[in-house]
């Protein structure tokens, strides 16, 4: 008898678990564009991990609304025809946001995220013009561009020059690519607004060879600052150079994909950048509250915190990415009301996103219906006794010359 | 292609190059045609989006295949010349709001004005050093589209292109676009069969097994290289064009060097020298990443936890797929076609094969 009743509070619970599940509410899926391998995987590789950990950590307090949060990862190599399969397959699996990863492949799929209503995320990649938010609703840059780098660069550079830059001398080195090429119209409007001298030196693809480009600059130019937007190995290879010319890297200033620790210990090492400074999208340093509560989840899996939250600045990029994009689901959760939201409130979602800052993490973003960038906000860390530190709070500048732009389309 | 007769018959030259060698070769092809036919119908868009990949990916592979497998002249400039038909198509239906059936054959024919200029160097040099002389090409073109605004559009080297429009309706979704690219698809599968079949097609095959002969033998070297140059960046560029209105866009970075050599992986996974090929090749390269990636999702648990599954997937893939290809090539180096080959003609007269 006794063996029926126990052998009956199993089959009771397992009815009341299948029935559980079957009233669980679905999980809320993001699609997420990655890349692990391909010739941006330096960036991707403690990225990546970053956007799954503060994924992980909202699901461990029990989600959105009671939902769980899913991450489905597709690394596309880098190459669009993956990329355009993987988003038919996000787009499968439902997603309600598609985050976008790498330049081109933000390109071939703007029209296509357009035409099926999904709000697609590009935080340092695509165009400065997507931040318009009525000739591209559903693109959301949601970090600074790299026009808002350029008027961020200048007004920092203007600032440790004694605050004017007339008759002073700025030479910009930048890789050679589309990417490398969008500032020019913002510092060409800059050297009319402020009155300064500006250079141009183009370093061409892969970047790893800039010795006559660096010693023009720093023999014959002679400059009083320099901005660098270069990517990949290049940055450090510029590093390095300048350091061998005797170009004093305090007066170097270089774009936000020129300055993580990767590229200074690629360049020979923290003694070697001394002084470099370097421009940022999300905070830097572990010394977020969030990250302690992440150290904290995996302390109660039993487990230590990723090595990849040593390399902290593209470890938080990968947390800000996370953290704007479940603010985003949030929104969109309160405004239905339930978790069966749609990739159109999702994109509703974006544009009220206001005042969330995680700790300084994230810069104090505005995005509405007209500006998906969310203020072009940058802060300045300078490379300092074997890390970064922080140079200026958040910061936005020339915010009329920009909005005027972006309503010219340039 | 599914089917065999149990030996040799054939008494004739005509009867040898016939398309269709067998009357049930019809009926094959009847099923495959109503096949791709249905597909779109009862498929996910997904899956549909697949093919739409493959089908692009195909026409390009022929055009390479005619280049590199059927008249022997290494190119690595492939997605150069695809570059140079995204961006006139491109330059085309913004600047004069032309349709597709006229920027389609106008990018493929710049394509293949551009190209047959790259091949100019074939008339002297041949192997490795042609291949240098193509990757040129390549840099050349991709350096010029990237400098010179009036052809790419601006600093972002971009330009957005409405999509396709045929009778009044925009081609947009999947479903529409797979009608769109299967009919270029088809259209070069059966130029292409045609073409090696022909004067100009045994004439490539010549110059490729030994041009010395071939021009003994009076086949004009230097008309039939530059043909075989131009035909070839014809297709590229007609690649670049689906590619264009595919995805609404003309963008020079997706036609990298990488993509040649991407381009270069599918014929010769598929098999030189043959068009079955081609198409095995774009639908194994195209593929395989997704199954392996699949596959990973769904059994990849059973062995990793779920942040090593997330390292292992990309990195994983790379070595598979590289594995794969040395694995395919030992094995038959001819490529996938070789290995149909071989499995048609064993059971050519099974079950007495001895």
């Amino acid at each position: 008898m006794r063996s029926f009743k126990s052998l009956g509070a199993v089959v009771g619970a397992a009815a009341l678990a299948l029935s559980a599940s079957a009233f669980a509410q679905k999980d809320i899926v993001i699609g997420l564009q990655c890349d692990r391998t391909g010739p941006t995987q330096t960036v991707g590789v403690f990225l990546c991990p970053g956007y799954h950990d503060y994924i992980a950590l909202v699901n461990s307090k029990g989600g959105v609304g009671g939902a769980k949060i899913r991450a489905l990862e597709i690394d596309h190599e880098y190459k669009v025809p993956s990329a355009v399969e993987s988003y038919e397959r996000h787009k499968k699996e439902g997603a309600v946001l598609i985050s976008l990863y790498g330049t081109p492949q933000t390109q071939a799929l703007t029209q296509r995220l357009t035409e099926d209503k999904i709000a697609g995320t590009s935080p340092g990649f695509g165009s400065a013009a997507a931040a318009n938010g009525d000739k591209f609703p559903y693109i959301f840059p949601i970090a600074a561009s790299y026009w808002s780098q350029a008027a961020g660069a200048v007004q920092f550079v203007k600032d440790k020059l004694g605050g004017s830059l007339r008759g002073k001398k700025i030479a910009y080195l930048y890789f050679d690519n589309p990417a490398g090429r969008e500032p020019l119209p913002v510092l060409e409007a800059l050297v009319k607004e402020e009155g300064f001298e500006m250079r141009t030196f183009a370093v061409p693809s892969p970047g790893v060879e800039m010795g006559a480009q660096v010693i023009d600059i720093a023999q014959r130019f002679k400059p009083d600052f320099v901005i660098a937007h270069l990517f990949g190995r290049s940055p450090s290879v510029s590093i390095k150079e300048l350091k061998r010319v005797g170009y004093p890297l305090s007066k170097v200033v270089s774009f936000v994909w020129g300055s993580a620790e990767a590229d200074i210990i690629a360049a020979g090492g923290w003694a070697t950048a001394e002084g470099y400074y370097g421009l940022q999208f999300a905070g830097v340093g572990s010394n977020y509250p969030v990250l302690k509560e992440i150290t904290e989840m995996y302390k109660k899996q039993g487990k230590a915190a990723p090595k990849e939250m040593a390399s902290t600045v593209f470890y938080n990029r990968g947390v800000l990415i996370a953290a704007i994009h479940v603010e985003a689901i949030s929104n969109a959760v309160k405004a239905k009301g339930g978790t069966n939201i749609t990739p159109h409130d999702v994109k509703l979602g974006f544009e009220k996103i206001k005042g969330f800052t995680l700790g300084g993490l994230v810069p104090p973003l505005e995005i509405n219906n007209v500006d998906h960038e969310g203020g072009g906000w940058v802060q300045i860390f300078q490379a300092k006794g074997g890390k970064w530190v922080k140079s200026t709070e958040w910061f936005k500048a020339y915010p009329t010359l920009l909005k005027k732009m972006l309503a010219t389309g340039g | 292609m599914f089917h065999r007769e149990s030996g040799y018959y054939k008494t004739s030259y005509a009867a040898d190059m016939a398309l269709y060698p067998l009357p049930i070769a019809r009926w094959t092809v009847a099923a495959v045609a109503l096949a791709t036919c249905i597909a779109p119908f009862v498929l996910h868009e997904y899956y549909v989006s697949i093919l739409n990949l493959i089908m692009v990916a195909t026409v390009g592979a022929l055009g390479l295949n005619i280049l590199v497998g059927y008249t022997g002249q290494i190119s690595i400039g492939h997605a150069a010349f695809m570059s140079v038909g995204a961006y006139t198509a491109a330059n085309l239906a913004v600047r004069l709001d032309l349709p597709f059936w006229v920027t389609l054959p106008a990018g493929g024919l710049m394509a293949a004005a551009i190209g047959a200029i790259v091949g100019i160097p074939s008339l002297r040099i041949k192997g490795l050093y042609l291949a240098i002389a193509t990757l040129a090409g390549q840099l050349i073109i991709e350096w010029t589209i990237n400098h010179v605004p009036w052809i790419s559009g601006g600093a972002q080297a971009s330009i957005e292109v409405p999509r396709p429009t045929l009778f009044g309706t925009q081609l947009k979704t999947q479903f529409q676009l797979y009608w769109f690219l299967l009919f270029f698809a088809v259209l070069a599968i059966v130029g292409t069969l045609n073409l090696v079949r022909s004067r100009i097609g045994r004439a490539f095959i010549a110059i490729r097994d030994q041009d010395i002969a071939a021009e003994i033998i009076g086949i004009n070297i230097f008309r039939y290289k530059l043909l075989a140059f131009a035909i070839s960046s014809f297709y590229a560029g007609v690649t670049g064009v689906l590619y264009t209105y595919y995805l609404g866009i003309a963008n020079y970075e997706q036609f990298q060097i990488v993509t040649s050599i991407d381009y270069l992986a599918m014929i010769i996974i598929g098999g030189l020298g043959s068009i079955l090929g081609s198409i095995f090749g774009a639908i194994f390269v195209t593929l395989l990443p997704i199954v392996i990636r699949l596959g990973m999702e769904n059994w990849g648990s059973f062995l990793f936890g779920d942040a090593d599954i997330r390292n292992l997937i990309p990195n994983l893939r790379l070595i598979l797929f590289g594995g794969l290809i040395i694995l395919f090539l030992v094995l038959e180096p001819e490529g996938l076609n070789r290995l149909w080959r071989n499995i048609r003609s064993y059971f050519r007269v099974w079950p007495f094969s001895y």
